[in-house]
């Protein structure tokens, strides 16, 4: 069951970071470890406090439920249950979810003699998610900084959380953090058109090779970087987007609280030719 | 253990450079330029630059960017009275707009109301579809096929939505964004406030699901391939041809961490759905909004997506305010005080809350101005009060 025609000779014994071999199975097509065990731990916790949540919440409308952070008035204390607790808790669990999720992958590269390149590039992730609920609030002083749990209220918290910088479009950091977005999916474009098209050519045709690829960009823009380099910048681009976009909110508020429109006047104002 | 991370190349093979794939029917325009080898470029990537082929739609192209991109240039300049200190210092200010409201779709409006947008969006538009043509004649040409000239047009979708096929549904060139730094950034900030929230637009989130989607199908698919390219992971065609060891353990990977995995080939078909979705759902989202709705808020309640009353969800606090060293809070609220009343008279009172924060400031002009939202945030903290 589950298993794939060539999987059984690679599930071997070892790997793991803890544990031993007492959690050293599998259920399903699914690795469990040590840290599976955490991250089910987690994740039901976390989901059962969210489903709690919601019923103790006005609404059942899967759009509108939301799980709050508690006033800023608890700063960085526990708040009751009912006022932001919940939130809290949450929070924490999906900590611990995200980084024993990170700790399985290490575990899974190490049975699998792979680099630890994926479980690095889901750190940068819980980064962006750490920077906007823990460390941003623990900056400012109040757990209640952190954003809603709702599929929309969370978009209610960035649409007046952007305004109190008076438009956060201008904010130097999200654009390096949008640029990163942009040309990770540009490049994806590129890189996933390339190989479909390498391997399903014009009909009639035999399957192209790399050669053909690098010749369709060194032909169209002077330059192909090749099957190694366009997953070294991929991944490169694709990890800048998330910790930009972290870096990006770390500096609005903890570090700087003004208007970022007015930030850019430094243009205009300082230098041998200010002021004109 | 590091050398096998595949992090950048550490021995360099340099042999003859490869010349590309012959191609017959190239006889009137040749490969030009290089190649070269470059030390530095070949840590990460292929070190050779060049050759590139011309022809005559690359060359088509490249002439219509550069005319549309030097009217630009031009305008600009013309804004800062031809002066380069000013151009280079005020540069993220400087826009070409495009024309005036009552200009409506005039084919040529008044040159400096809108003119010289018209005909350097014409030439920038006439360079993309032509670097299209080009895109598409040389996959033919290779006998690759089309996916990535069909990802490129998916892009030019949206590009024409915000350009061409929106302002003509509108009935104004006007309703097009603008050539310029901050004033594209304006217009982005401003079609979401003049249209009642787009981030209440499905095919906004729609979008952005993709594009974030893309970044992490990136950073996973970029790092399971450099983490099997001891295995030989990067020759992807191969490995789609004759599966190995490195797409087994590539697929193993996922699949043991999140009970799915994709095969060498079918990881590509969702890196090019989703980075097609982008843009093509995107560009649904932008068509629709002012045509056929509105006002995202009103959609929103009316559709069940956003509460009639916005009590439901927190008040957003003033995280421009830190925490940090103020005096535990009294068990009561504060009882505000009074201000004292000024000297003089002050601003004009501020105008009245919205009755939902997503809603504008009535009139909200398309233009370029900077515009935050009327309300703020809707009460006040306490910290605030305290301060």
């Amino acid at each position: 069951m589950a298993l794939l025609s060539f999987e059984r000779k690679y599930r071997v014994r070892g790997g793991t970071l803890i544990g031993g071999d007492l959690f050293d199975f599998w259920v399903g097509p699914f690795y469990v470890g040590f840290f599976g065990i955490v991250t089910v731990f987690c994740a039901l916790f976390g989901t059962a406090l969210i489903i709690f949540g919601a019923a103790l919440g006005p609404t059942w409308n899967i759009w509108l439920i939301s799980i709050n952070p508690p006033s800023i008035d608890y700063k960085l204390g526990l708040a009751p249950l009912r006022e932001g607790g919940l939130w809290q808790f949450i929070t924490i669990f999906a900590m611990g979810a995200f980084i024993s999720w990170a700790l399985r992958e290490v575990e899974i590269c190490r049975k699998l003699g792979m680099g630890y390149h994926v479980p690095f590039a889901f750190g940068v992730a819980i980064f962006a998610f750490a920077a906007l609920n823990v460390i941003r609030p623990f900056m400012l002083g109040a757990w209640g900084h952190g954003f809603p749990y709702g599929i929309y209220s969370h978009l209610n918290w960035v649409w007046f959380t952007g305004y109190q910088y008076e438009n956060f479009h201008y904010n130097p950091v999200h654009w390096v953090a949008i640029t990163f977005f942009f040309t990770t999916t540009f490049a994806l474009a590129l890189h996933g058109g390339m190989v479909l098209s390498a391997v399903n050519p014009q009909k009639g045709q035999a399957i192209k090779t790399p050669e053909h690829e690098d010749t369709y960009f060194r032909d169209t823009i002077g330059y192909s970087i090749g099957t190694l380099g366009i997953h070294r910048l991929g991944l490169f681009l694709a990890l800048n987007a998330g910790f930009w976009a972290g870096i990006g909110m770390l500096v609005s508020g903890p570090i700087y609280a003004g208007s970022w429109v007015e930030w850019w006047e430094f243009l205009r104002v300082t230098g041998p030719m200010g002021g004109n | 253990m590091t050398q096998y991370q595949h992090i950048f190349t550490r021995i360099q093979v340099a042999g003859p450079p490869e010349a590309g794939v012959e191609i017959p029917e190239d006889a009137a325009f040749e490969r030009k330029g290089g190649p070269r080898l470059s030390y530095w470029i070949g840590k990460i990537g292929n070190a050779q630059l060049g050759p590139i082929y011309l022809g005559f739609w690359g060359v088509t192209s490249i002439i219509a960017f550069a005319i549309g991109f030097t009217i630009i240039g031009l305008n600009m300049a013309a804004d800062v009275n031809w002066n380069p200190i000013r151009f280079v210092r005020e540069l993220v200010w400087l826009s070409l707009d495009p024309p005036l409201e009552e200009h409506g779709l005039a084919i040529l409006p008044p040159l400096r109301e809108g003119g010289w947008w018209l005909i350097a969006g014409f030439f920038i538009t006439l360079s993309i579809l032509l670097w299209w043509v080009r895109m598409y004649r040389r996959a033919v040409s290779l006998g690759l096929g089309l996916h990535v000239c069909w990802a490129f047009a998916a892009a030019i979708w949206l590009f024409l939505v915000l350009g061409f096929i929106r302002p003509i549904f509108m009935g104004s060139w006007h309703h097009a964004v603008p050539f310029g730094i901050f004033s594209h950034l304006d217009w982005t900030n401003n079609f979401s406030l003049e249209w009642g929230n787009i981030f209440w637009n499905p095919f906004h989130a729609l979008s952005i699901v993709f594009l974030y989607g893309s970044v992490l199908l990136f950073a996973m698919h970029g790092a399971t391939i450099l983490a099997v390219a001891r295995y030989g992971g990067e020759r992807e065609i191969e490995q789609i041809a004759d599966r190995g060891t490195a797409s087994e353990r590539a697929a193993l990977f996922w699949r043991w961490t999140m009970g799915f995995n994709a095969s060498m080939e079918s990881i590509h078909r969702w890196a090019w759905w989703f980075a097609m979705l982008t843009t093509l759902t995107g560009g649904i989202g932008i068509l629709i909004t002012g045509t056929v709705v509105e006002d995202w808020t009103e959609w929103g309640i009316k559709h069940g997506i956003v509460p009639a009353d916005f009590s439901m969800w927190p008040d957003t606090p003033d995280s421009t305010v830190s925490s940090w060293g103020l005096e535990p809070e009294p068990a009561v609220a504060p009882i505000p005080v009074e201000p004292a009343a000024p000297a003089t008279p002050a601003e004009p009172a501020a105008p009245a809350e919205p009755a939902t924060p997503a809603a504008p400031a009535a009139g909200t002009d398309t233009g370029t101005d900077t515009m935050a939202p009327a309300g703020e945030n809707a009460a006040p903290t306490t910290t605030e009060q305290q301060q």
